[in-house]
C-alpha cells in the first residue's frame, strides 16, 4: 500500500481511517462487553416487565399469559385507577422530598464542621460514614427495635426523661409512621451528602477566602455568595443521587412497617401486586410506571441542572 | 499615615523556627521589598503583616496602632495574591465591588471606586467578563484593582508577577511602579526575583534562609537598592543581589592599610582591593568578590593580570559573558563584556581586577568597609589595574 501513488489510492482503495475514526471505533470496542452486560441484567428484564404488563399473567402459571392491552394501566382494575396507587405515589414524593431536602441541610452542616481543621478529624470523618455504610436491612432491623412502641430505647428514653407520658407506636401510628421512615433514612443517608459536599468543599481555593478575610466580608456572606455557589454543581449531583435512590425506596420501608397504606412506596406497591396478588400483569405495570416516572426525574433534573448551571455562567 | 513597625517578630510553625527576630520600620508611603531565597519565610512575613498568620512572638504597628492581635479587617491593608485569588464565578466588577460591602459604602460609592480602579487598570472593557476569560495579566490586573478599590493605607503583594511571561512581567513592574507614584501608599512587596526587588524597592529587605536565619536573624540587610548592590554587608548578600553573581576568589590578606588592601590569591597573583581591612589578623584568610560587569579584560602586555582560559562565551547581543577557568579559583569567573568580545572558547584570557571595584570578606564571611570615592552610584575613579 505504501508504494501506491496517492493519486491511485484516492481513486481505488477506501481511504485509511481518520484519528478520530479509529478513536470512536476503539471506544466501541471497549464499550462492548459494557453494552453487552447491561443488555442482559437490565434491557432483558426490563423488556420483559414491560411485556408482562400487557398481559394477565398470574404468578403461578406465567405460561399461560394473555395479551390484554393496557388493561393493567387504565383498565377497570388498572393501576392508575387504584386508589392505593396514588396513595403509595403521594408517600413516594412527600418522602423523597422531605428526606431529601433535610438531608441536604444536615449534610451541608456536617461537612462544614468535617472541613474544619480540628484534632482527630479524620477519625471522625471515618466515623460518620458508619450509618452509609450498615447494609439497610440491617440499620433498617435494628430502628425497627429501637423504635418499637413497648421495648424500644427511643421511647424509653423519651419516658424516662418525662417527655412523653406513654409511649408511641413510632412506626404503627399512622401520623408517625412516614415521619420515623423519613427520620431513619436522614439517618442513614446525611453522611453520604455531608462525604459529596466535603468533597466540593475541599476543591474550594483557599485563596478566595483569605482575600476574603483580608476584606474584611463576614463569614456568612463569604457562604452565601462565594461557597454556596461554587459547591452548587456538586451539590446538585448529590441531590439528584438522593432523589433518585428515595423514588425507588423499598427495603427500609418495607422493614420498618411492611405493607402499610400509611407508608407504602410505590416499590412496595408494586411488590405487593406481584408477589402477595400474584398479579404479575399489575405489578409489571406498577413497575413500569415507577420506572417511568423515576426516567422523568432523572431527564428533568438533568435538564434543569444544565440550564441553571449555563445561567450561573452567562 | 500608615508606617509599619515590627518589633522583634518571630514565627514558629509548631516548633520550627519560620522568621527569627524581625524589626523594622517601613515608613508612609515607603516602598519596601522582601526578597531572599525560596523557603526562606517571605510570605509568611508578609501574611503576619496582613494578619493571616499569627505573631508567634514580638509585635506589629501599622499607622501606629497595635495591631499585633488583631483580625485583617482591622488593620487597614489589602492584599495581592501570588495565584491572583479572583472569585472564579463573579464578573471582574463584581469582584472589585464585593471587597466594599463591609465598609457601609453606598451602591453609588461602590460603583464610582470601580469604575476609577478600572480606568487606572485599562479595564473598563472587561468589567462584564468572568475571570476564567481573563489573561493572566488581565486577572492579575483585577487582582490589584480589588485592592486599589479599598483605598488601604498599605498594599501587600504576595509575588504578583511570578505567573506571566518575561514581557508581561516588565510592562506590569512598570504599572505597580507608577501606581505606587500616583497612590503614595505604603507598600510591601514580596519577590525571589532580586531584579524585581532592585527596580521597584525604595529599600529591600533581604531574609536569610536555614542556618544563617537561625544564628543571625531572619534580615540579613536592609537598604536601598544600590546600597546593597554596593555595600553588601555580606557574602550571601553579595552574592544574592546582581545577575549573573558576585565572583568569589579565595586569597590571604598580605598587607593592609586604612585605604588598601593588598591581597594574595591562590595561585599567587596579587591584588589590591580600596578597603580598611587593618581590623583583620594578618595572613587572614579572606574572600575576594568582584561583580563580572567591572572584572575588565586585560591589555595584551598585562604583565600581573589574573591569567585563565575561555571555556565558554555567552552572546547576548548587547553584552557577552565570559566563563573563565583559572587556577585562582574552582569554577568559573564570570565576566561581563559590553558587545561582542571576538574571545572564542579556549582561548587565553587575562583579566585585571581593579581595585576600586573588589569587595573583601573576613573570615566570617562579614564584608570589610569599601572606599567609594565618587559615591555609591558614580563610577569609581581609574581603575588601579595590577
Ligand atoms: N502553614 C505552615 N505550616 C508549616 N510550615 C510552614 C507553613 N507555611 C510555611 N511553612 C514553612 O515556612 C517556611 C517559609 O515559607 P514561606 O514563607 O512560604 O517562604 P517563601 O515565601 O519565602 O518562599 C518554609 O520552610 C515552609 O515550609
Ligand atoms: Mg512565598
Amino acid at each position: 500500500m505504501a508504494a501506491v501513488p496517492v493519486a491511485c489510492t484516492q481513486d481505488r482503495a477506501p481511504a485509511p481511517p481518520t484519528l478520530a475514526e479509529s478513536r470512536v471505533r476503539a471506544a466501541w470496542l471497549f464499550l462492548a462487553p459494557l453494552v453487552v452486560l447491561m443488555v442482559l441484567v437490565a434491557g432483558w428484564p426490563l423488556c420483559r416487565t414491560l411485556w408482562f404488563s400487557l398481559t394477565d399473567a398470574d404468578l403461578k402459571d406465567l405460561g399461560a399469559a394473555r395479551f390484554v392491552g393496557l388493561d393493567n394501566y387504565t383498565g377497570e382494575f388498572g393501576v392508575l385507577r387504584d386508589p392505593d396507587w396514588w396513595r403509595a405515589v403521594g408517600n413516594t414524593l412527600l418522602f423523597a422530598g422531605v428526606s431529601v431536602a433535610i438531608e441536604t441541610l444536615l449534610g451541608l452542616v456536617v461537612a462544614l464542621v468535617l472541613d474544619a481543621d480540628f484534632p482527630g478529624r479524620s477519625v471522625v470523618r471515618a466515623a460518620v460514614l458508619v450509618p452509609w455504610a450498615i447494609p439497610t436491612v440491617v440499620s433498617a432491623k435494628m430502628w425497627a427495635w429501637m423504635l418499637n412502641d413497648q421495648f424500644g430505647v427511643i421511647n424509653h428514653v423519651l419516658m424516662t426523661t418525662h417527655l412523653i407520658s406513654q409511649p408511641l407506636a413510632w412506626v404503627a401510628d399512622p401520623s408517625l409512621a412516614l415521619g420515623s421512615v423519613i427520620a431513619v433514612d436522614v439517618w442513614k443517608a446525611t453522611p453520604f451528602m455531608a462525604l459529596l459536599i466535603l468533597a466540593a468543599l475541599q476543591m474550594l481555593p483557599t485563596d478566595c477566602y483569605e482575600a476574603a478575610r483580608v476584606d474584611g466580608i463576614h463569614p456568612v456572606t463569604v457562604f452565601v455568595r462565594v461557597t454556596l455557589p461554587l459547591i452548587r454543581p456538586a451539590l446538585m449531583v448529590a441531590v439528584i443521587f438522593r432523589a433518585l435512590d428515595a423514588l425507588r425506596v423499598f427495603d427500609l420501608v418495607y422493614v420498618l412497617t411492611s405493607n402499610s397504606r400509611d407508608t407504602m412506596s410505590m416499590s412496595i406497591y408494586a411488590r405487593q401486586q406481584l408477589v402477595d396478588f400474584q398479579q404479575v400483569g399489575l405489578g409489571s405495570a406498577a413497575a413500569t410506571v415507577l420506572f417511568g416516572t423515576v426516567a422523568l426525574c432523572t431527564a428533568l433534573a438533568i435538564t434543569l441542572g444544565r440550564v441553571r448551571l449555563e445561567g450561573a455562567a452567562g | 499615615m500608615a508606617e509599619i513597625r515590627l518589633r522583634n517578630v518571630n514565627k514558629r510553625f509548631g516548633g520550627v523556627q519560620v522568621i527569627n527576630d524581625v524589626s523594622l520600620d517601613i515608613a508612609d508611603g515607603e516602598f519596601c521589598v522582601f526578597v531572599g531565597p525560596s523557603g526562606c519565610g517571605k510570605s509568611t512575613l508578609l501574611r503576619m503583616v496582613a494578619g493571616l498568620e499569627e505573631i508567634t512572638t514580638g509585635e506589629l504597628d501599622i499607622g501606629g496602632k497595635r495591631v499585633t492581635r488583631l483580625p485583617p479587617s482591622a488593620r487597614g491593608v489589602a492584599m495581592v495574591f501570588q495565584s491572583y485569588a479572583l472569585y472564579p464565578h463573579m464578573t471582574v466588577y463584581d469582584n472589585m465591588a464585593f471587597g466594599l460591602q463591609l465598609a457601609r459604602t453606598g451602591k453609588p460609592d461602590i460603583d464610582a471606586r470601580v469604575r476609577r480602579a478600572a480606568d487606572i487598570l485599562a479595564l473598563g472593557p472587561l468589567l462584564q467578563r468572568l475571570p476564567k476569560e481573563l489573561s493572566g495579566g488581565q486577572r492579575q490586573r483585577v487582582a490589584i484593582g480589588r485592592a486599589i478599590v479599598r483605598s488601604p493605607g498599605v498594599f501587600l503583594f504576595d509575588e504578583p508577577l511570578s505567573n506571566l511571561d518575561a514581557a508581561l512581567r516588565v510592562q506590569t513592574r512598570i504599572e505597580i511602579a507608577k501606581l505606587h507614584a500616583s497612590l503614595r501608599a505604603s507598600m510591601i512587596y514580596v519577590t525571589h526575583d532580586q531584579v524585581e526587588a532592585m527596580t521597584l524597592a525604595d529599600r529591600i529587605v533581604l531574609l536569610n534562609a536555614g542556618e544563617a536565619m537561625r544564628r543571625d536573624g531572619s534580615i540579613a540587610q536592609v537598604g536601598r537598592p544600590l546600597d546593597l548592590y554596593h555595600r553588601p554587608a555580606n557574602l550571601f548578600v553579595a552574592g544574592f543581589i546582581g545577575s549573573p553573581g558576585m565572583n568569589v576568589l579565595p586569597a590571604t590578606l598580605a598587607g593592609a592599610t586604612p585605604e588598601r588592601a593588598e591581597l594574595v590569591l591562590r595561585d599567587g597573583t596579587r591584588a589590591s582591593a580600596r578597603v580598611d581591612a587593618t581590623t583583620l589578623p594578618a595572613d587572614a584568610t579572606v574572600t575576594l568578590g568582584i561583580r563580572p560587569e567591572h572584572v575588565g579584560l586585560a591589555p595584551a602586555d598585562g604583565t600581573s593580570a589574573l591569567a585563565g582560559r575561555a571555556s565558554h562565551v555567552e552572546q547576548l547581543g548587547e553584552a557577552s559573558y565570559l566563563y573563565l577557568e583559572t587556577p585562582a579559583r574552582d569554577g568559573f569567573l564570570t565576566v561581563r563584556q559590553g558587545g561582542d568580545t571576538g574571545v572564542a572558547p579556549g582561548d587565553a584570557v587575562a583579566v585585571t581586577l581593579p581595585e576600586a571595584h573588589c569587595h573583601v570578606f573576613g573570615p566570617d564571611g562579614r564584608a570589610v568597609p569599601r572606599h567609594l570615592t565618587a559615591g555609591p552610584t558614580g563610577r569609581p575613579g581609574s581603575a588601579g589595574v595590577h
